[in-house]
């Protein structure tokens, strides 16, 4: 990535409307703007077309010599396919209601970023390919043909989107451009035109289970290093289990909760809730990812990534499965995965042993998310809390977007929050909850050649949290995504340093009390609490 | 496909400078990786990273967790940077010849 420049010079975006026509400008691709293409091998264990190595910045980006063909054919499959894509197709009036909503927008200043013009670029080819008005009025219909600049403009900008609609919040119509977004990736995937960020984690989920590629050896190696950090805090050794069948409930999380930081401090919040809980519930190797990269791809890969969990569930006759704290996750299963895995038939309705809640909400897919889970706990009184163990925190809230705008989780996480912390405070009231802004790093776009798009993405959510950072003291920012805790802290490092990020659980698990537990000095991160005496281990 | 060329050896690398194949190492590409870390001189410690992130790498498949590479070697993270100025992962694992890992990491 080339320097990047700072915040007081980021934040100076001109958002002054360019004098040529947008159909007159070509993408420029620099290095921080664009990620890195699929890989071959990649491609070819996918069975994705056209694998082969191409470089955006270069002029030939080695397309079949069909391309047009192919991407017109598939165009017309999904608007047959997809009844939705049509109505998006032909419903905008063009109002502009979303045009400065968009991090991206707000952050580059680039009006092909404007939500309302990004769908633009493949409204364009829809109005001159499928539509009788193209036909009559040519260009005054705002239809154009389809050139190779259009890819190269398609790729640009489809994955300069996180697919967090916030846009979709603001649209009078209710047009959804993570869906417009879904389709133009997958029509950009017919000829090879792809990211291999997105594309190994593909591969490697097929293949091992999970997006990382940790194999199930390797898997049961990271848990019992965290179970061993678990001893070393509080002096417990929990016991969690892999693919037992008759348990109650399975456990589905991101993998990134057990390889990286802070993800794994989640963790082992998680493994400290089910001993304290004595929780019927067994993990999986199998199923050892939440997240679903494959519906960055097209929905045949994210059927098949997402086929795991109920396999599994089913393979193991578990009653229902719990979902950790993951983001598009939830996209996927409160959105898609009953028509198109289920229906669960073989699982039962939720229902929290401990307090005999039924999640009623869940009733078609059978699983919940724990976040509802831990909340309800807390409402019944069933967890013992001491807020003294995360002494030290302001803390304030990020609603991940696909669980808080997505699926209405905005309660019951500030709810468990409050319970943790002594100090919360929430952000300006226009970039949370069902208004919320993205970490900018959503939809696979969380890679390291993507940073400094990312990070000009990440300007309001990091306006905000200099905020509340400057205003109220906040020294943390929590969520329940995993691309948000491998993001955030490099947005918060950028825009607000000082701040760290934490899961949600990762707080939970510094608060639980067991009954007769040894006092503990230091907290699932191995910092000292505060006021006991010894040396900080600087990690 | 970028390729290396060092003391008379062709490496084959992705656009971040990482090998492609890490069949593909030898203790050449540390040499070569070294300068562009800013590293002067490798001394023990160095390959005592080296060394545990291949092993790891060659039982698991995948560059181990930050906390597993701190406590084998017995080096706190501030030193593993004092090592290796990039980091452990950008640093420490190119050198290593592992790849980057993928995903939401």
């Amino acid at each position: 990535m080339s320097k990047m420049a700072p915040p007081e010079e980021v934040m100076k975006v001109d958002y002054s409307t360019p004098a040529e026509s947008w159909m007159d400008v070509k993408p420029e691709f620099k290095l921080g703007n664009y990620s890195y293409p699929g890989k071959p091998d990649v491609l070819k264990y996918l069975g994705l077309p056209n694998p082969r190595e191409w470089n955006p910045v270069e002029e030939d980006w080695k397309l079949p010599p069909d391309w047009r063909e192919i991407v017109r054919d598939g165009f017309r499959e999904l608007l047959k396919k997809y009844r939705s894509l049509k109505v998006f197709m032909d419903v905008c009036v063009r109002c502009g209601a979303c045009a400065d909503k968009c991090h991206f927008y707000i952050g580059s200043g680039d009006p092909k970023n404007m939500p309302v013009l990004r769908a633009e670029l493949l409204r364009s080819i829809y109005r001159g390919e499928f539509t009788v008005a193209a036909k009559i009025l040519g260009k005054l219909s705002g239809s154009r043909k389809l050139e190779e600049d259009v890819i190269k403009e398609w790729f640009m900008y489809f994955y300069q989107c996180t697919q967090c609609r916030r846009c979709s919040l603001y649209c009078p119509y209710g047009i959804d451009t993570a869906e417009i977004t879904f389709l133009a990736r997958d029509l950009m995937n017919r000829i090879g035109v792809n990211i291999n960020w997105i594309l190994e984690p593909v591969a490697n989920c097929n293949r091992t289970g999970n997006h990382l590629g940790i194999q199930p050896h390797a898997f049961k190696d990271m848990m019992d290093f965290l179970v061993d950090d678990i001893e070393t805090i509080t002096g417990r050794r929990v016991e969690p289990t892999f693919h037992r069948k008759g348990a109650e409930i399975l456990f589905i999380t991101p993998s990134g909760d057990i390889f990286a930081e802070p993800g794994i401090y989640t963790f082992m919040g998680y493994l400290l809730l089910f001993d304290y809980l004595d929780l019927d519930v067994t993990w999986s190797t199998y199923a050892s990812e939440g997240g679903n990269f494959g519906s960055f791809t097209n929905d045949k890969w994210m059927k098949k990534l997402n086929a795991k969990m109920y396999h599994e569930a089913k393979r193991l006759g578990v009653k229902y499965i719990i979902g950790g704290e993951c983001g598009h996750m939830w996209r996927v299963l409160n959105q898609f995965m009953d028509t198109m895995n289920g229906p669960a038939d073989f699982l039962e309705v939720p229902k929290s042993p401990i307090t005999g809640t039924v999640f009623n909400n869940a009733k078609s897919t059978k699983m919940i998310h724990l976040v509802e889970f831990t909340a309800d706990l807390i409402k019944n009184g069933k967890l013992k809390l001491d807020k003294s163990r995360n002494a030290g925190i302001t803390a304030t809230w990020h609603d991940s977007c696909n669980t808080s705008r997505g699926m209405g989780f905005f309660d019951e996480p500030r709810y468990v929050l409050e319970n943790v912390v002594e100090k919360f405070v929430d952000m300006p009231a226009q970039t949370i909850r069902e208004q919320t802004f993205c970490c900018g790093g959503g939809a696979g776009l969380n890679n390291g050649e993507f940073t400094e798009m990312r990070l000009r993405g990440g300007l309001p959510r990091g306006n905000a949290l200099r905020y509340v950072q400057e205003k109220f003291g906040v020294n943390t920012m929590s969520c329940i995504c995993a691309i948000d805790r491998a993001t955030l802290p490099g947005l918060a490092d950028y825009w607000a340093p000082g701040v760290k990020v934490t899961g949600l659980h990762e707080l939970v698990g510094n608060a639980l009390v067991f009954e007769g537990e040894e006092e503990r000095t230091m907290n699932l991160r191995q910092e000292d609490l505060p006021g006991v005496e010894g040396s900080e281990e600087d990690e | 496909m970028a390729t290396v060329e060092f003391k008379g050896k062709t490496f084959e690398v992705d656009e971040d400078g990482f090998l492609q194949r890490f069949e593909d190492w030898n203790p050449d590409w540390v040499e070569y990786v070294k300068e562009s870390e800013g590293i002067k001189d490798l001394n023990d410690e160095h390959n005592k990273v080296i060394e545990f992130l291949q092993d790891y790498y060659k039982k698991n498949g995948i560059a181990p967790m930050v906390r597993i590479l701190s406590k084998v070697t017995g080096y706190k993270l501030k030193h593993i940077y004092e090592l290796f100025p990039s980091g452990p992962g950008k640093g420490a694992c190119k050198m290593a010849g592992l790849p980057k890992p993928t995903g939401c990491v």
